[in-house]
């Protein structure tokens, strides 16, 4: 499946050329294999499930802080984590549930986190914002906008270190997209050739904020011309399409040709996070977006006009989903809140 | 008329430097733009071109004389058809006034302040001692420490091709290529956050910051992803890296490039901070830093990077970290310090002992962990303390101790602790300013004799 990229191309007034741009999925349609798409519904479902529990568990109480949801989103992570492999890096922001998900984590630990729990998968230490596995590859979990981003050229340095071809996915949003320490990172990674893909999860509003009130440039895409970094823009509503675009982005990486920047065109139906009432937009768009472009229904309209699976195939699923995220919900409020003990662990290592 | 060429200073902090060669010799035309001289300062070897039009008339120090004094004659140019009779009598004269002398450490010889009773580690039997530079023991440290494990890499601003701005990265390039030695942009944020990346993943980075001034740009880093994320993490994310570079006040570079940090990183759980002052605890505790599993903010003093110690010869020598070292017994009063502050206090000592005040100087060598032990165990023999610090006082390192003997060493407390540090301003420039700035062993030794209740001030 691997592309070679596409030279850069100047045209004769010096401007580049266009890069390459969004495949868009509904006229031309990746190809998948039924367990592939029977997987990415499952995937999706999982993550749809699970942060509309945790928004239910947030507003009784039972979930403290801020708390991120990733609803409408759910195509860029698992068609990304599809083209990964075994000793892959990834990390992204603060609105990051899902993501761990995508790496097979279990979500009784996750969820159990997020209730501030011993069994959270940071010992109840971390929160919704602050999660780890490295066990999984996940390197969090990042609460301040923008600082993944570097971090996650650094996994990718390390993996350039030790020689392996393994490639490092650094996920941020449009509106880390315009913190100085993202350019930084830019140019070290085209200056050394990193194997790391910046993918730009543009849900179009940051925080309240939306793209064009914030950003000169509204072609994210094209954020990393300036260093020589090739970008593309993805349908991120289509999880073949970003899929595929993950998959030659991969590639390249993974031959030494990295970085390579991705911007994929989202959009979260949610508030910011559980304390945003989102007026910032109106419930028109919302519902049109989810009525038009919902990446789990895209799935599902897939599956059922190949008759891959039957409705009530789907409802099954479905159940199960709900029945793995019910377990998960009665796990994290059962679990016990942290010996005071734990307090003091963890500050430091010890030698 | 004949013009004379002094020793010029090549950087804030050259007091003496070596004429390694004369690109010319006696009788020789010159132009504008001519090389005369390559002068190794403490930095680099820099070209000296004159300005001049003329004779090269006489030429006053050799080849290879080491430690001239900044301002020293060191050659007369004579100007077009002047007579050589002129240069009759002319030799290499030491300065009178000695051309931009650091304000700091008022021009001396670069060996260290004599620690007269020494209480050091255990060491062996029979060690021996290599006399060697900080800077020196600093490369040496991160030289071993790149030998013995190859997750050890170093990265940071000029510290490959240059070999350190302040050339502590010496022969690193050389020995272990570019693959371990990394040039970086001038992007302190990102370079940081790349670090700390690679550490995430179980390499072994040290960032040198060109200096900690810097490191504003990459605190965030450093704070909220290298401190916190083991804690944050349930201690699944390790983060095994060095963040080392100068720290506060240099000469003459003003103030936003002579700040202190310690007391700032020294906040922070999850950070352990260490600044050391000789070169042996360089060497020792920038290998126990490399070695450690947590991240470190390492404190170094470009002043002191020329100045020599004795190191230990001993293989893989390494320094406990929290461990703080009672560098001068005394009777009288405690003086704590680290850093160069270690340094004034072992001078403001030498000035007490003449006055009958029997001084102990304790260097803290890790400000977090904090041995405060060891401060509690003088104290409780002295009974007198004062903190010496440079850098500002407010917030500081001596707030924090003179808190916690407050808490825990109060019945043993003969006076209030004071504290002599920096004045509560920004650098100036001026000379004599920033001598007015910056904490001395005079300060030191007033505040001494207040706590003991001998005079000074109150």
């Amino acid at each position: 499946m691997a592309k070679k990229p596409a030279p850069r191309k100047t045209t004769k007034s010096g401007k580049p050329a266009a890069r390459r741009k969004a495949v868009k999925a509904k006229s031309k349609s990746p190809a998948a294999t039924n367990e592939e798409l029977i997987k990415y519904y499952k995937t999706m479902l999982l993550m749809r499930r699970f942060e509309e529990k945790a928004g239910q568990m947030y507003g009784m109480g039972l979930i403290g802080g801020f708390c991120h949801l990733y609803i409408g989103q759910e195509a860029v992570v698992t068609g990304i984590q599809a083209t990964l492999k075994e000793g892959d890096s990834i990390l992204t922001s603060y609105r990051d549930h899902a993501h761990m998900l995508a790496c097979e984590i279990d979500p009784k630990v996750i969820l159990a986190e997020l209730t501030g729990r011993i069994d959270g998968i940071s010992k109840g230490k971390g929160g919704s914002m602050h999660m780890f596995s490295v066990e999984h590859g996940f390197f969090g979990g990042h609460g301040i906008v923008g600082a993944q981003v570097p971090i996650g050229a650094g996994l990718a340095f390390a993996h350039k270190y030790r020689k392996n071809d393994n490639v490092s996915v650094s996920y941020f949003g449009d509106g880390a997209v315009n913190q100085g320490q993202v350019y930084e990172s830019f140019n070290m990674a085209r200056l050394w050739n990193l194997p790391v893909i910046f993918v730009i999860e543009n849900n179009q509003y940051a925080m309240g904020t939306s793209l064009a009130r914030a950003s000169s440039e509204v072609d994210l895409y094209r954020r990393g011309e300036s260093f020589k970094i090739d970008g593309e823009m993805v349908d991120g509503m289509d999880v073949l399409a970003v899929k595929e675009a993950a998959g030659r982005a991969v590639a390249t990486c993974r031959a030494g040709k990295g970085p390579v920047l991705l911007e994929m065109k989202t959009y979260r139906y949610r508030g910011h996070s559980m304390s945003d009432p989102a007026k910032y937009r109106s419930k028109e768009e919302v519902s049109k977006m989810r009525a038009e472009s919902d990446p789990i229904d895209q799935v599902k309209s897939r599956i059922l006009n190949a008759k891959i699976m039957s409705e009530d195939e789907l409802k099954a699923i479905d159940k199960e989903i709900k029945a793995t995220v019910s377990e998960a919900a009665e796990f994290a409020q059962n679990s016990p809140e942290p010996d005071p003990t734990e307090l003091y662990t963890d500050v430091l290592v010890a030698e | 008329m004949s013009v004379e060429i002094l020793l010029p200073a090549m950087s804030p902090t050259m007091t003496e430097g070596t004429v390694s060669k004369w690109t010319v010799n006696e009788g020789d035309k010159l132009s504008p733009g001519d090389i005369i001289a390559e002068i190794e300062t403490d930095k680099a070897t820099m070209e000296l071109e004159t300005d001049e039009d003329g004779v090269m008339g006489k030429i006053l120090v050799s080849e290879g004389a080491e430690g001239i004094a900044v301002g020293t004659l060191i050659a007369v140019i004579l100007e077009g058809g002047e007579d050589a009779s002129v240069l009759e009598g002319i030799s290499a004269a030491a300065p009178a006034v000695v051309v931009a002398a650091p304000a700091i450490v008022e021009v001396e010889t670069v060996s260290a302040p004599i620690v007269s009773a020494p209480v050091e580690d255990d060491l062996p039997e029979g060690t021996t001692y290599t006399n060697m530079t900080v800077r020196e023991a600093l490369r040496d440290a991160m030289a071993e420490e790149m030998r013995l494990d190859e997750d050890v890499f170093v990265m940071g601003e000029e510290v490959a091709e240059y070999e350190g701005a302040y050339k502590v990265t010496q022969n690193l390039l050389e020995e272990f290529g570019e693959e371990r030695v990394i040039d970086t942009p001038i992007t302190e944020h990102g370079f940081a956050g790349l670090g700390v990346g690679a550490a995430m993943s179980g390499l072994k980075p040290v960032v040198e910051f060109m200096t900690f001034n810097f490191a504003m740009q990459a605190i965030d880093h450093i704070i909220n992803s290298a401190a916190k994320t083991n804690y944050m993490s349930g201690g699944q994310i390790r983060c095994p890296m060095v963040f080392r570079g100068p720290n506060g006040a240099a000469a003459r570079v003003g103030a936003q490039h002579s700040q202190n940090y310690a007391s700032w990183y020294a906040h922070v759980p999850g950070l352990i901070v260490i600044a050391p002052y000789s070169a042996a605890d360089c060497k020792g505790l920038l290998k126990s830093a490399i070695k450690n599993p947590n991240p470190v903010v390492f404190l170094e003093n470009e002043i002191t990077y020329g100045q020599s110690f004795d190191v230990p010869d001993i293989e893989d020598y390494t320094v406990p970290i929290g461990k703080a070292n009672i560098v001068r017994s005394g009777n009288d009063v405690t003086l704590v310090s680290y850093s160069i502050g270690v340094k004034f206090a072992l001078e403001a000592a030498e000035k007490l002992a003449v006055e009958g005040i029997d001084a102990e100087v304790i260097d803290l060598r890790t400000i977090r962990p904090l041995d405060i032990e060891t401060v509690i165990n003088s104290v409780k023999k002295t009974n007198r303390v004062v903190c010496v610090e440079e850098g500002w006082a407010t917030c500081s390192v001596s707030s924090e101790i003179s808190a916690q003997l407050m808490e825990q060493a109060f019945d043993y407390l003969d006076a209030p602790v004071l504290r002599a540090t920096n004045e509560d301003v920004p650098m100036p420039y001026a000379a004599n300013l920033e001598k007015l700035a910056v904490v001395n062993d005079d300060r030191i030794v007033a505040a001494a004799k207040s706590v003991c209740y001998t005079g000074g001030e109150q």
